[in-house]
């Protein structure tokens, strides 16, 4: 019999201090941008109008957070309930990812006091992908809250008030499979409106399935990494058993994914571009190679049960699917006329200072919240 | 690795099913023109009549109440290097080995003027969030509203002329781009570059008669005189012209079709990708996110049966008594 409970222990370690002073130096550049603009942290420009705030903490930081999609989708909408002690965790770096994601997006836009426009219908434009991605994003920001509620009220020991919420959990589990399923397909659709500016090594009509896959992978992966990461840290017993049937769930994802991506690009002929040698097709390659990697190693049913190799290929996947989704955003962008971009000191420490709390916050809620599943024979 | 025949055919059943579903969206992308507004007005450049006096960019400047953007000390003059947050229109020149001719590829060289092209399938307008760029439905000018943009810059992702501009140092930024002067229509004016273009390079007027007098001038003899209306034509056009000799003109009107066509029409003596501007498909870029979108969304048809599926799947898990405890 296993059961959900806080781990305990110090909150103000080593890492914990480190994290925050990444969080304070991250402070003091978001303040500068809301004093002086934009262009004075940042090196975005007219050419580039979106930097990694975007394609770092939205993108990619999304993708990160989707281990709560992804396990949700399994053990609620799959009926597989041997996955439900990793959901809790999942949830909960979905919570702070999608959470500081919405930050991000507040630091980014530049009229962030009129960011409400969206959902007043007069101004609403229902054809925006744009749109689309922004209201489901916060919704589900709502939604992955509410999921959560339940370990906060755990914690309050507020029954009643959990037992009417178990009552209505239903509805708002369903839309945390739902929304992510839309707006990160958007994500990928988003891009499509680059037109040229956009490289033919990543714009295709299929960027919405692709862009949906990776969310699924890399949703895997995290959450083989997480479960790993903190048995290591914790000294909890391995999760193996439920790892490998997930690793075996990522790697047929992974296949179609990679069977799509490289057959759309050769089929539309571009597959040359991708040995021209310049940053561009070599970002290409950086990027196939990691999942190539990540699926060769999962391949192997054996290889499924082996710790080491499950962590050396969920990295693999992590890297890869977060380097597709960095070169649609950025490095295959090229609006051309000479324009150049590389993101500046600010605005990478607002970046560190957004994970920094993001990390911060896991660390206090494991030790503090009923999250992890510890066997109880302590 | 032994791949279990049930697995594969479940892989290639699943992919067919989502090649199946994005299908049909390629099907709904087609090289159809839409058609301009009943009143759509807009410019009609033409480099072999412009002398680069940029005398439309000081006129832009003053109608627009824009910056000066200058490295002298004492401010006397405005010295752009392109579009910027501070500068509407440019007259930008395209030169190569001795510059001797004018609007020749070779040895020669050549203006081009950069401004919003006022497309009739805007990219912008179909991008932002919150409507804050808009095309009028009647003169089709593309016009910007400060008090409901949000500033996310997906209209400067979208635009494949790179036409608007983000205030990066301000901290109430807008986007900043050409209006068509729609604030000057009221008092009965019109473009401020084109009522300043003393060669009548820049001319203004209804889109028909624009696109009549294109197609007239690409059918002029190069090298006799011809006469050139000024600044403005069409019923409340100037009736003034202008006698020059006619250019060497490339055979196209860069405009007419690119993404769909333009409201502001270009001729030149020399390639248009060498004056800089994207060589275009006539099928604009917004139609394939635009397909995609409504193919998934229409009506939100697909994701309620989505989410109707969703809850019935978890539902049916609950009464089994998989997963008594929620989360």
């Amino acid at each position: 019999m296993e059961t959900k409970q806080p781990l305990g222990g110090r909150v103000l370690t080593g890492p914990f201090v480190f994290f925050l002073i990444l969080v304070l130096i991250g402070a003091y550049f978001a303040a500068k941008r809301f004093t002086l603009g934009i262009g004075a942290v940042s090196n975005m420009n007219d050419g580039y109008p979106w930097g990694i705030w975007i394609a770092l903490d939205v993108v990619i930081g999304t993708a990160l957070a989707c281990g709560g999609y992804t396990m949700a989708l399994l053990t609620y909408a799959f009926n597989r309930g041997e996955y439900h002690p990793l959901v809790r965790p999942a949830l909960l770096t979905s919570l702070f990812g999608y959470s500081l994601a919405g930050i991000s997006v507040m630091i980014d836009i530049g009229r962030y006091w009129q960011a409400y426009n969206i959902i007043l219908p007069w101004h609403s434009n229902l054809h925006s992908v744009m749109f689309e991605v922004a209201l489901c994003i916060g919704a589900y920001c709502l939604v992955l809250w509410i999921e959560f509620a339940p370990a906060l009220l755990e914690k309050m020991k507020a029954d009643r008030l959990l037992k009417k919420l178990n009552r209505v959990l239903l509805i708002f589990i369903a839309l945390g499979i739902l929304l992510p399923t839309m707006h990160q397909s958007s994500l990928g659709t988003m891009m499509l409106m680059a037109g040229y500016k956009l490289s033919p090594l990543w714009r295709t009509a299929f960027l919405p399935l692709l862009f949906l896959l990776t969310a699924l992978i890399i949703g895997f992966a995290v959450v083989i990494y997480e479960s790993l990461f903190s048995s290591v840290t914790h000294r909890l017993p391995l999760e193996t058993t439920i790892l490998s049937k997930l690793a075996t769930v990522t790697f047929w994802c992974v296949l179609l994914f990679m069977v799509i991506r490289i057959e759309d690009v050769n089929l539309r002929g571009y597959l040359p571009l991708a040995f021209d040698g310049s940053l561009v097709s070599n970002m290409f390659l950086l990027e196939n190679t990691f999942l190539l990697c990540g699926l060769f190693l999962l391949m192997y049913p054996g290889n499924r049960n082996c710790p080491k190799l499950l962590f050396l290929s969920a990295s693999c996947l992590l890297i890869g699917g977060s380097l597709y989704r960095f070169n649609t955003y950025i490095t295959g962008f090229d609006p051309g006329n000479g324009w150049q971009y590389f993101p500046s000191v600010g605005e990478l420490c607002i970046t560190f200072g957004i994970v920094a709390v993001e990390i911060l916050g896991y660390m206090w809620c494991v030790k503090r919240l009923p999250i992890i599943s510890v066997p109880q024979t302590s | 690795m032994k791949i279990k025949r049930r697995d594969f055919l479940k892989l290639s059943a699943g992919g067919s099913l989502l090649m199946a579903t994005l299908g049909p969206t390629a099907a709904l992308s087609n090289t159809e023109k839409k058609a301009l507004p009943p009143d759509a007005v807009g410019i009609l450049y033409d480099s072999t009549l412009c002398v680069g006096c940029q005398a439309c960019m000081v006129a832009c400047k003053q109608a627009n109440k824009m910056p000066l953007e200058t490295e002298d000390v004492y401010r006397r003059w405005d010295n752009p290097q392109d579009l910027s947050s501070k500068t509407l229109n440019i007259i930008k020149r395209y030169q190569d080995g001795s510059e001797a001719t004018k609007d020749q590829e070779q040895d020669g060289y050549a203006f081009i003027k950069r401004q919003c092209m006022h497309c009739i399938e805007p990219s912008c307008v179909s991008a932002c969030p919150v409507s804050a760029l808009r095309k009028d439905a009647k003169n089709g000018i593309v016009s910007y509203n400060k008090d409901a943009c949000i500033g996310c810059r997906y209209c400067q992702i979208a635009c494949p002329f790179n036409i608007p501009k983000f205030q990066w140092e301000s901290t109430t930024p807008e986007i900043v781009k050409c209006q068509l002067c729609n604030h000057l229509l009221k008092e009965g004016k019109y473009a401020a570059c084109c009522s300043a273009c003393p060669t009548g390079a820049s001319l203004y007027g209804p889109m028909e008669d624009l696109l009549a007098e294109a197609k007239r001038r690409l059918k002029l003899e190069p090298g006799v005189y011809a006469n050139f209306p000024l600044n403005r034509i069409g019923p409340d056009g100037s009736n003034r012209t202008t006698s020059h000799k006619v250019g060497q003109y490339v055979q196209h009107i860069y405009g007419e079709n690119e993404v769909g066509g333009t409201q502001n029409l270009m001729l030149a003596g020399v390639s248009f990708s060498k004056l800089g501007m994207p060589e275009l498909p006539d099928e604009p870029f917004v139609r394939l996110a635009d397909g995609i979108q409504y193919a998934i969304y229409k009506g939100m048809a697909y994701p309620l049966a989505l989410l109707g599926a969703l809850i019935y799947m978890i539902r049916k898990g609950e009464n089994n008594g998989d997963h008594k405890d929620k989360a």
